[in-house]
Parts: C-alpha cells; structure tokens; sequence
C-alpha cells in the first residue's frame, strides 16, 4: 500500500499544470482516486463526506455481480458439455467457460473505459468511474456466441449516445448497460435471440442428437412444455446469457446490495410484486399455455431476477424518491411479465420494460415531488 | 427586376448557400424531420424525394411570390396549399411515370410533402414578402439543404444496414458471417430511430464546428 502511495507521490508533479504529462491529468487523477480515497475538503458549505463514495459504491456492485459471473463461467462450460455429450471435471468446466467470457469482459471494459478516458480528457473533466460497473454488466447480459466486435460496437453506442451525449456518469436518462443489450437486440437480431446462441458447440465438435439449446423462455414461447426442471432453473443449469441464468447466485448478490444499501430493496420488492400481480392476472385469465404456468416460475427464467436486482435498482436511472421507487418497480415487473407473454415478437420483456420505466422515472419522481407539496400546502394553515 | 441586380449577386448566392450550412432546414430550424426519418433507409428513394421537395419548395415560392400582392393577407394559407398541392400532384405523376419503383417506396412520403414544414415555412417567411427570382433561389437553397442532410443520412444508413449503396454491393460477400466471415449488416440502422441519430450526429458535428450555432 505504502509503495503505491509513493509511486503515486512521485508522479504526481508530472501531471500538475507545467508538468510534462499535464494533459493526462484526468487519467492520474482517475487512478489515483481509484487506489486511494481522495483526502481533499470542501471550500465552503458544510457537506459530510464519508470514505463510501461513488468509486467505492461501485466497486460494492461489482462485487455482488461476482457470484452470477462465476455461476456463468461455470455454467457455459456446462451447457457445453451438454451439447456435446461429454464430461469434465468441475475445473475443466469451469476453465472451459472462463477462457471464453474473459475476452468478452476485456473488450467490454477496453471499448467503454477507452471512450470514458477520451471523453474526459477532451472536456477536461474528471474520469467517471460509473463504467466500472457497466462494462461487468455488459457481459453478463450477453448471449456467449455474440462476435467479439459486436460487443465492441455496442458498448461504444452505449457509453456515447447513452451516456456521454447526455453529460457522463449520473446524467444518463437509461441504464447503459441495457442500452448496449437494446442495440445489439435490434441490430444484430439473429445473434441475440433464436435456440443456437446460448450455447457454445465450438469449431469441430457438433451437438448431440436431440439437443436444441432452447432456453425456458423459448419453449414457453412456443407453447411446450419447459423440460427443464424447477431446481435447475433456479440453481442455473440452462441456457441464457452469461450471468442471468442463476437465481441463487443473483441473490446473493442482492443480499450484498441490500446488506450495504447500495441497490434499493424497494425497487427489487416492488418489481417482484407487480411481476406476481401481472402473473397472477395472466393465469386467471389464461387462454394458453405460456399464460398458464404459474407465475412464480417467471421469476426463476429468462432474466427476470438479474434484470431487476442490477439493472432497475441502478440509482441513476431509477426513481429517486422512495414513493417513486414503488411505483417504478411495480411497474417493471408487471410490464416485463407483460410483454414476456403476450408479445411474441419480444421473447424477453425485462430490458424493454425497465428501458421504458428508466424514461418515465423523472416523470415519476416529479407528481411524488408534486403531490407531497401539494400536500403540505394544505396543511399549512395560512396567517395573515 | 427594375435595380438591376445581377441573377448571382452576393445576396442572391448566399440565399442558395446559407441553408446549406448555417439556416439549415432540417439540423438548424429542425423542420421536415418527419420524411427525413422516413425515406433515408436507402440512397436511391433519398435523392428522389430532395429532387422532389426541391421543385416544390423552387416553384411554390416562385409562383407565390408572383401572387403575393394579389393574395388577401386572411386567405394565404389556402392559396399555398392550393399551389403547393397542384405541385406535388404534378410531382408525384412524374415519378409514377419514369421511376415507378421509387415512387414505390416513397409510397405516401410523396403526398406528404404538401405538409412539409419546409415548404410553408419559406412561403411564409420568404415568398410573401420578396421578388420571384429571389424566392425561387431561396427554394432551390432549402430544397437542397434538405436534400444535403437526406443524403448524408441515407448514405450511412444504406451503408451499414444494407451494406449496399445505390443498391450496389459495396461490403464484400465474403466477409459476411453466413459465407464464413464476421460481418453482418446492422438491423437498428434500417429503423427509424437510427435515422434520428444519425441526425443528431450530424448537427453535433455541424455545431462543433460552426460555433454560432449553439444556442445557450
């Protein structure tokens, strides 16, 4: 620790006004910061810091999304053997899916980091750190047969028009995320979506007869029965993208969310709520089979869980006030089961239905705002 | 043209010039943004329609300013429309006759030019209040500084969501996944919604260069 303190020192005048790298100041300052708590105060006004801010916030989410990564390394590897009708060991499992998400994540992280660092040397701000936890999500929310520069050009797309258009990280209006998932989905359909991209086969080995490598969702689309039973479905041994196809590794992960009250409970809870409330509806009225199954099992498939513990509860495009956050996570929980069973053109409702609430939660936030004045102003009992 | 102003005096250039760049129809008034979303998936159906708001706007500004001490000041609105509305059939049968499949495509974008902001905008704010020479100039100007902006759109999103541009293949067959490759077209850029940011994209990179352009 010491060392890193000094070598940090020791550069530090490079990079001050006349230095000779004093045009990479934002990129030491943003490293700087993310090895040690910046000790500068405030000049006027009292403001409490404390030591969690937004790069320690982040890292906390990072974190939580450790289980749900190595639940999917693991579990590419697993579908793999399926496929093709071997057995490995648990670590040649493991190391299968591992080599193959990793280069996945780094050009993830390299593509959005690149563009942060090129955008806050060009306005002169200070490096944002909200990528560090984009560029794990955009990972995890992919297919593992996406081409490597498709995930390039969506997280390009994602960190500029989702975020850097709108100011960087805390201004963005949708999660970024999500965005780079939306626009791999409708511009490079084939490779998102259909019973082969779950699953990697690999050059020269071919699936076993009888293997389809169709996810829950797809046969419940289609209308047959889902041969995947209810205990792998919530342990994750299905198809799905990276990190989305385990509920027990998701919730670990919102149990550290939860715990540290970095991601809100009342997002997670109310979104689950509204998914029960629309499930419930469904099944009451059901006229077929998808709206038949019992809507506790929407939770357990497809990417409702992950969905809504790390995208909705993102606190910048969320709800902000606590009555919004209500309404906010009710609402996508009842859209997404929504456009998840009567939509089949959309397989999957949960990234439409929280990017649809992330443009509606300023609204929302602004008639809580509204209506708590509106309150008060009644109460208040006017002197003259 | 009783001062004798030359045809391509200052002025009169710079009405064909401005909205090329600085008056912009579509990145700096922001109007006609409808069929520019809509007619862009490709360069062919693009070209068509400038070609054809460009007569429009030229000859409904030149006739209206024929007209425009003629016309009683409560009425106008109509009598444009009544012009613009003669155009643009006339128009339309053009391309039916000698480009029947753009005229195709274009479909209804064709009849909707009659409620092309454009067109109203310049006949309100030039034709009515200038010579014809003038006026017809300045439609040519925006005819051509919408078409400018089409282009330019259609151009990238023929390019990267067809891979083809006038409908020749320009990315090789080779590279594309299904022969064995690694590249596919992409979906979004035929969607409406990629036309809007390519748009956007546009008038970020005009305002950064053209400073005065930004408001606040």
């Amino acid at each position: 620790m010491k060392a890193i303190r000094n070598l940090f020192d020791k550069a530090k005048p490079h990079f001050e006004k006349g230095g000779k790298f004093h045009m990479f100041k934002s990129v030491f300052g943003g490293m700087e910061t993310f090895m040690f708590v910046p000790n500068h105060t405030n000049k006027n006004g009292t403001h409490i810091r404390d030591y969690v801010d937004l790069k320690r916030t982040m890292v906390i989410v990072v974190l939580s999304l450790i289980p749900a990564l190595l639940f999917g390394m693991y579990n590419i590897g697993y579908q793999h053997n399926l496929a093709v009708g071997e057995t490995t060991d648990f670590w040649q499992t493991f190391f299968y899916g591992f080599i193959r998400v990793l280069p996945i994540i780094v050009v993830s992280y390299v593509t959005g980091l690149g563009i942060e660092f090129a955008a806050a040397q060009m306005r002169g701000h200070e490096i944002n750190e909200g990528f560090l936890v984009s560029g794990m999500l955009i990972p995890l929310v992919m297919p593992i047969n996406t081409p490597l520069w498709m995930i390039a050009v969506a997280t390009a797309f994602a960190v500029i028009f989702g975020k850097e258009v709108f100011g960087g990280t805390g201004m963005n209006i949708l999660n970024p995320a999500l965005t780079a998932r939306a626009f791999l989905f409708f511009a490079y359909p084939s490779f998102m979506s259909g019973d082969s991209v779950w699953t990697r086969i690999g050059a020269g080995s071919h699936a076993v007869d009888g293997y389809s490598g169709a996810t829950a969702m797809a046969q419940a689309a289609q209308g047959h029965p889902i041969t995947y039973s209810v205990s792998d479905m919530f342990f994750g041994f299905i198809p799905g993208s990276i990190g989305e196809t385990s509920t027990v590794a998701i919730l670990i992960g919102a149990a550290i969310l939860i715990w540290t009250g970095v991601g809100s409970w009342k997002i997670m809870l109310s979104a689950v709520l509204g998914g029960t409330v629309m499930g419930i509806l469904l099944n009451i009225f059901a006229v077929n089979a998808y709206m038949a199954i019992p809507f506790w099992e929407h939770f357990i498939m497809g990417g409702f869980a992950f969905g809504v513990v790390f995208m909705a509860t993102d606190p910048v495009s969320a709800a902000q006030t606590p009555k919004g956050k209500w309404i906010y996570g009710f609402l996508i929980g009842f859209l997404a089961i929504l456009i998840r069973v009567v939509n089949p053109a959309y397989p999957e409702g949960v990234m439409l239905a929280i990017l649809l609430m992330n443009v509606f939660a300023p609204l929302i936030d602004h008639y809580v705002v509204e209506g708590n004045i509106k309150r008060r102003m009644k109460r208040a009992t006017v002197k003259a | 043209m009783s001062d004798k102003e030359p045809l391509f005096s200052k002025k009169n250039l710079s009405l064909l010039t401005d909205p090329l760049n600085s008056k912009n129809p579509i990145t700096v008034q922001v109007l006609g943004i409808c069929s520019a979303l809509a007619v862009t998936a490709q360069l062919k159906p693009a070209v068509v329609m400038s070609l054809a708001v460009m007569v429009v706007t030229a000859f409904s500004n030149f006739t209206i300013s024929l007209l425009r001490n003629g016309i009683p000041n409560r009425i106008r609105i109509i009598v444009q429309l009544v012009v613009i509305a003669a155009l643009v059939i006339v128009v339309d049968q053009l391309l039916k006759a000698y480009v029947y499949d753009v005229s195709k495509q274009l479909s209804v974008f064709v009849g909707l030019i009659i409620t092309n902001c454009i067109i109203m905008g310049r006949l309100e704010a030039f034709a009515l209040g200038n010579k014809p020479i003038p006026a017809f100039l300045d439609g040519i100007g925006n005819g051509a500084g919408y078409g400018l902006i089409l282009v330019i759109v259609a151009f990238f999103r023929e390019l990267l969501g067809s891979g083809t541009i006038w409908g020749y293949h320009v990315i090789p067959a080779s590279w594309y996944i299904d022969n064995g490759g690694w590249y596919s077209n992409n979906g979004m850029m035929i969607l409406p919604p990629m036309a809007l940011i390519t748009v956007g994209m546009i008038i970020w990179v005009q305002r950064s260069k053209n400073r005065d352009l930004i408001e606040d």
